[in-house]
């Protein structure tokens, strides 16, 4: 267990060294959020509707969108120079390798939420207060759910032509039970509401990861090897 | 027999199939109008049900053998479980598209809406939309072991997320109709409409049988086709 988590990890720190070598694409993706937030400040009418009102779905939606566009090149660069080849030569069991591919992808999307946190709070007037701990907590649990999914899309969706339109529409399905989950824990998490009131929610996310991953894990193997 | 022989076989089968079933929407019609009677709060705008239910079963069959079928698949790399996977998402489609237009034209008289994002709706919203990813996927990919596996991934995956988006959307409150053949309790319809109800839901059942029949030869005949173009 110890060397199949020591496994991933080695996987999962290539990428994330590649990536910090170059940044571009972690640097686009931050600005692209970004953009993304400032473009829906203008799609509100302000004075009829409160930021406060629309801030958990501005959130969410800006979290989703920037995490497809990091899925989207998460296997895009195995692809180059057959790179996947080489990592499927390597003795590493296909479960441990869709967890390090896994790994790296939620370093990245972490990141990039990270960062679009504090200006979502500065664009949008948000006062976390309290609440800091729990969004946290409700971003951790429903990245890791379409994360997950969205790693093994990313393998196949290479695969095909138009690799950049397949994996939406494979995925956002997907997307659409962590999202529920996360922007009504979101709203109740600003709004100040008891914890009692999330659990249903919450339980349906971790829920969701437990579910995902496994399966994810274990169907890994049926979209890399031939 | 060649391939081609046989596949003209299946092919002949599922149209027979599938004209058999014609007719029994056709009854189903006759049945609707003549023999049903007339819902007192809904008026004739009632009468879609036999056509939307039906429709609505057929699509969930369909995407629930796609999964199972998929994951079979996967387990014995059969290519004939990889076919019929295929015909039935594409029939399944079909069922979805006949459902998500009916419900509508009903909901519109009766709840004043054409769509609202009550917890079935948006269920049926989203089978549609992953039979389409689905389909997608496959159209996208050249290798046919490929497009096997991948879409088997997809198709065992969807049938997971579906009690997800159930649950999740199921917290916003319901405002379609609660079920009113397999609940608890005896079915509360008047027996005309229950039975007519019933010859729908069997003629939806064998039109989707002939469609994918149809569709399982047509992708034997395609494979022998390619096949032919790469001996040649």
């Amino acid at each position: 267990m110890i060397e199949w988590l020591r496994l991933a990890l080695t996987v999962a720190g290539k990428d994330v060294r590649a990536e910090l070598r170059s940044r571009t694409a972690l640097l686009s993706a931050v600005v692209f959020a970004a953009l993304v937030l400032v473009v829906f400040n203008f799609a509100r009418d302000p004075t009829a509707l409160a930021a406060v009102d629309l801030a958990p779905s501005v959130l969410w939606v800006t979290f989703a969108l920037a995490a497809m566009l990091a899925l989207n090149r998460a296997f895009t660069i195995e692809k180059e120079n057959a790179a996947l080849d080489g990592l499927l030569l390597a003795p590493i069991p296909r479960e441990a390798l869709f967890l390090g591919k896994l790994l790296a992808n939620l370093a990245f999307v972490g990141t990039v939420e990270a960062v679009t946190l504090p200006l979502f709070v500065l664009f949008f007037n948000v006062d976390l207060g309290a609440a800091l701990p729990g969004i946290i907590g409700v971003t951790a649990l429903a990245t890791i759910g379409f994360v997950t999914v969205g790693t093994i899309f990313s393998a196949m969706a290479v695969r095909t032509r138009f690799a950049e339109l397949m994996l939406p529409v494979l995925l956002l399905p997907f997307m659409v039970p962590p999202l529920i989950g996360a922007v009504q824990v979101t709203a109740r998490l600003l709004a100040g509401r008891p914890l009692s009131e999330m659990m249903g929610w919450l339980r349906l996310l971790a829920l969701y990861d437990v579910v995902f991953v496994i399966l994810c894990s274990l169907a890994f193997t049926a979209v890399v090897d031939e | 027999m060649t391939a081609s022989g046989s596949a003209r076989a299946v092919v002949r089968r599922g149209t027979a199939i599938t004209a058999i079933a014609l007719l029994g929407i056709a009854a189903v019609y006759v049945l609707a109008f003549d023999y049903t009677p007339i819902e007192a709060r809904q008026g004739m705008a009632q009468k879609i049900f036999y056509v939307h239910v039906p429709a609505a079963w057929s699509a969930l069959l369909a995407f629930s053998l796609v999964g199972i079928v998929s994951a079979l698949y996967l387990w014995l790399k059969d290519p004939r479980l990889d076919r019929f996977a295929a015909a039935s998402a594409e029939v399944g489609l079909a069922f979805s598209a006949v459902m998500l237009t009916t419900g509508p034209i009903w909901a519109k008289p009766i709840w004043g809406t054409w769509w609202t994002w009550d917890a079935r709706l948006t269920l049926t919203l989203f089978l549609f939309f992953l039979f389409i990813g689905y389909l997608a996927l496959r159209a996208a990919l050249q290798d046919p072991a490929e497009r096997a596996r991948f879409s088997a991934v997809v198709g065992i995956l969807g049938l997971l997320l579906v009690p997800f988006i159930h649950l999740s959307v199921y917290l916003f409150r319901t405002l379609h109709p609660q079920p009113i053949v397999l609940k608890p309790s005896a079915p509360s319809l008047p027996p005309e409409m229950l039975r007519t109800l019933l010859v729908s839901g069997s003629a939806f059942l064998l039109l989707y049988l002939g469609l994918v029949t149809i569709r399982y030869g047509l992708a034997v005949a395609e494979e022998a086709a390619e096949g032919r173009a790469d001996a040649t």
